[in-house]
């Protein structure tokens, strides 16, 4: 009997809807692969990846955001078995493919759920609507690879973000494969860039960085007040905790923004 | 700067101004605010002497007067009063049934309005605003504010369905100079509202309002301990956000402060929300109705001298109609009066400090170094008090510091554009984003720009409007979390899901 030999898949990064290796050269090994170790560079440009997508996937109709997100748990659901063996638990698989779904249907009812028309004592019309806060820096979860990620990430981005995310430094293979999962499906290149490496290396970066709108802190181990000190550079707004799914969890990433109008002839 | 004074007369334009009329003085009387020579910390529902043994002295911009004395607050007096809120917390308030805690809102509301004229009248000497903007503005939507969050008390599950919104604890609020009241209640009241004590913080030039809201809180019977009021300068602010037993931050001022308070507090958990600076744009389109967006941009900028962190302080006007819409609007600049706060008449009061005027006077120092073209209205400014003209710069660069940074004076600054694409860009070249105005009469154009304009409010063919009901608040470095609404009611909540 003749054993085949397995093709063996090169984990890179996801930036910009490419996948580049570390513009440093340098990888460690983990999981059984030796996947890229992002550098602060390779973290300056997803987030310039990301901020050059903002106004694309920020003004699509909301109705269109939520089918091409509908459409990247298509891919997702197509992939389960790859999945399953990468987390080795079907069940977060499933968990996390009807997550992807459940904040898919989200992106043309969070403005109906968070907005507000406000009766003012005066004649205005004037109403409050969220809005995109601009680029999300995302550091995942370090257990549950793929579904702690869902369910930071697609909150995130149904509200028209985009996001750099920081995969599991000792479970990254699910990040990187759901980077392919969106990169074949029809998100745009940039909303969501994947950096796989050292957190310690990277989250202070990505905590300070002046075009980094929002801190999403919720998976990150340990000791958070160095990155919440870098956050206040530039006023981030800074998520620090969100159990389950809700969609007070996309509001944490969103702006609300109040219109006046007067009222006359 | 000695010598402001002598180029202000040299750069005036002489020609003359129609529509002037000579007003006799229409002072407000004084006499219905009654000032103790020296006042105390509020905490537990009573007057105490300060730990740190300081006094400061709140004078009246307008006169430089000395109004009366008040303590200075160390961390020794701020850790009483959180003590006190606490335990107030512990012990009564947080148990208390919503629809009473909405009652002592009313009653708070309704005590502001029956005393409404004597808060304006010491807001107005203490804080140097026009006293037809404390009578018509301020006191109004302070009373306003707590009868609005005055109803929400005992209707949050509505405002957060399936959620259980429960009380933080005890807030720690810092507020600004520039509306000291009407702050006031935009901080305490949605905090009451859900539930949570207080330890605010008035402003080191503005504390008398605050200090005399402590008579309508005695008047409103509310329990000792909910409310403390403690002055004092930036180290009891400081000492305040600090404390290890608040569970909640809120501060207004600027965003220089509004990072540090957000570095000091990181790791802590607390619940944090922040009001800062602005560098609003007023964008004026070529059909806009120019008279209306000439009394918007007025305003805009000249409302309580410029002290507003949502002022309209770049004006950005369609090239083709720069000439007609400048001049029209230096003509109305001619009309504005400035002078005694007191004065009915007045629309321009006094800038609130020495420090301020002398920030100004920097700020517009520099746009004439740098090649703005500066113009002020032909005005005679009182002899003594701290007072600035209304000023409007053109020939004004994107790069230049009166474009970039916050002046919080009388002080605009003029650029152009062409198309919509350049309004936008132009007026999102900025690291605030608190406010900003657009004037157009197409509907479109209307929508497309609140779009794009990024900003917490937009003003659409008007300005400076607010209303309890209207979320307030910034993006980007002008802050975040809202003040307002059903949206200033997330800031003071924890949820049991």
């Amino acid at each position: 009997m003749t054993n085949r030999l397995p093709v063996a898949k090169t984990y890179k990064l996801y930036v910009d809807g490419k996948f580049p290796r570390s513009e440093s050269g340098r990888t460690y090994e983990v999981e059984g692969a030796n996947v890229a170790r992002a550098s602060r560079k390779d973290l300056r440009d997803a987030v310039r990846a990301a901020r050059k997508a903002l106004p694309g996937w920020a003004s699509l109709t909301a109705y269109n955001r939520g089918q091409v997100l509908y459409r990247a748990a298509e891919m997702l659901e197509g992939r389960r078995a790859e999945f399953t063996e990468l987390v080795g638990d079907e069940a977060e698989v499933t968990a996390a493919v009807d997550r992807w779904i459940w904040y898919a249907g989200w992106a043309d009812k969070l403005a109906q759920v968070l907005g507000a028309s406000n009766p003012v004592a005066g004649p205005y019309f004037n109403f409050t609507i969220p809005e995109p806060v601009g680029v999300v820096g995302l550091v995942a979860p370090e257990e549950s690879p793929l579904d702690g990620l869902v369910a930071r990430l697609a909150p995130a981005i149904v509200g028209g973000n985009t996001a750099v995310v920081l995969a599991s430094e000792r479970r990254p293979l699910a990040a990187v494969t759901l980077a392919e999962v969106l990169a074949t499906s029809d998100v745009p290149g940039g909303v969501v860039n994947v950096l796989t490496g050292r957190k310690d290396e990277l989250s202070p970066v990505l905590a300070g960085h002046m075009d980094v709108n929002a801190l999403d802190l919720v998976g990150a181990d340990g000791d958070r007040t160095e990155l919440e000190r870098l956050a206040a550079d530039n006023v981030k707004r800074v998520v620090r905790s969100g159990e389950g799914q809700s969609p007070w969890h996309a509001a944490a990433y969103l702006e609300m923004k109040t219109v006046w109008h007067p009222i006359g002839v | 700067m000695d010598g402001a004074v002598s180029d202000v007369a040299k750069r005036q334009d002489r020609s003359p101004v129609p529509s002037s009329f000579d007003y006799a003085p229409a002072p407000e009387a004084r006499d219905l605010v009654r000032l103790e020579p020296r006042y105390g910390l509020f905490v537990g529902g009573e007057w105490v002497e300060p730990r740190s043994g300081e006094y400061e002295t709140s004078v009246s911009p307008a006169t430089e007067e000395p109004l009366a004395e008040f303590a200075s607050a160390n961390a020794e007096d701020v850790d009483v009063a959180v003590k006190t809120a606490r335990d107030a917390f512990e012990n009564g308030w947080s148990d208390l049934a919503p629809g009473e805690r909405a009652k002592y809102l009313y009653r708070i509301a309704r005590l502001l309005q029956e005393r409404s004229r004597e808060f304006a009248v010491l807001e107005s000497l203490d804080g140097g605003k026009p006293i037809k903007e404390s009578r018509d503005v301020d006191l109004p939507l302070a009373a306003a504010h707590f009868f609005y969050y005055a109803g929400w008390a005992d209707k949050l599950e509505y405002a957060f369905p399936n959620r259980n919104p429960r009380p933080l604890g005890v807030a720690a609020q810092v507020i600004p100079w520039n509306f000291p009241l009407l702050m006031l209640s935009w901080k305490i009241a949605p905090a009451l509202a859900t539930g949570n004590t207080v330890v605010l913080k008035p402003a080191e030039t503005t504390p008398l309002s605050a200090l005399l809201f402590c008579d309508v809180l005695r008047q409103a019977g509310l329990p000792p301990g909910v409310v403390n009021i403690v002055t004092g300068d930036g180290r009891a602010g400081a000492a305040l956000v600090k404390h290890p037993d608040v569970d909640k931050v809120a501060f207004t001022g600027s965003t220089e402060v509004g990072k540090e308070i957000q570095r000091a507090i990181a790791g802590s958990g607390k619940k944090l929300t922040l009001e800062l600076g602005g560098k609003a744009a007023n964008v004026i389109f070529d059909d806009a109705a120019l008279d209306q967006a000439v009394e918007g941009v007025i305003n805009g900028i000249y409302f309580n001298q410029g002290h507003v962190c949502c002022a309209g302080s770049r004006l950005l006007v369609q090239e083709s109609i720069q000439e007609q819409l400048i001049a029209k609007l230096k003509r109305r600049m001619g009309t504005l009066r400035v002078g005694d706060p007191l004065d009915k008449n007045t629309d321009v009061g006094a800038i609130n400090s020495r420090e301020q005027l002398e920030k100004i006077r920097e700020l517009v120092a520099s746009g004439e170094e740098e090649g703005a073209e500066i113009y002020q209205p032909p005005c005679r400014l009182p002899e003594k008090g701290w007072f600035f003209p209304p000023t409007v710069f053109t020939s004004v660069a994107q790069s230049y510091r009166i474009a970039q940074e916050e002046i919080f004076g009388p002080v605009l600054s003029v650029l152009t554009f062409r198309t919509p694409d350049e309004a936008v860009e132009k007026a999102n070249n900025t690291a605030y984003g608190l406010s900003a105005g657009v004037w157009t009469e197409k509907g479109s154009r209307i929508l497309s720009m609140a779009q794009r304009l990024r900003a917490g409010v937009v003003w659409a063919n008007t300005f400076n409007r607010f209303d309890p009901a209207s979320p307030f608040g910034g993006y980007k470095e002008s802050g975040f979390g809202r003040e307002g609404g059903l949206h200033g009611l997330e800031p003071y909540v924890r949820f049991d899901e």
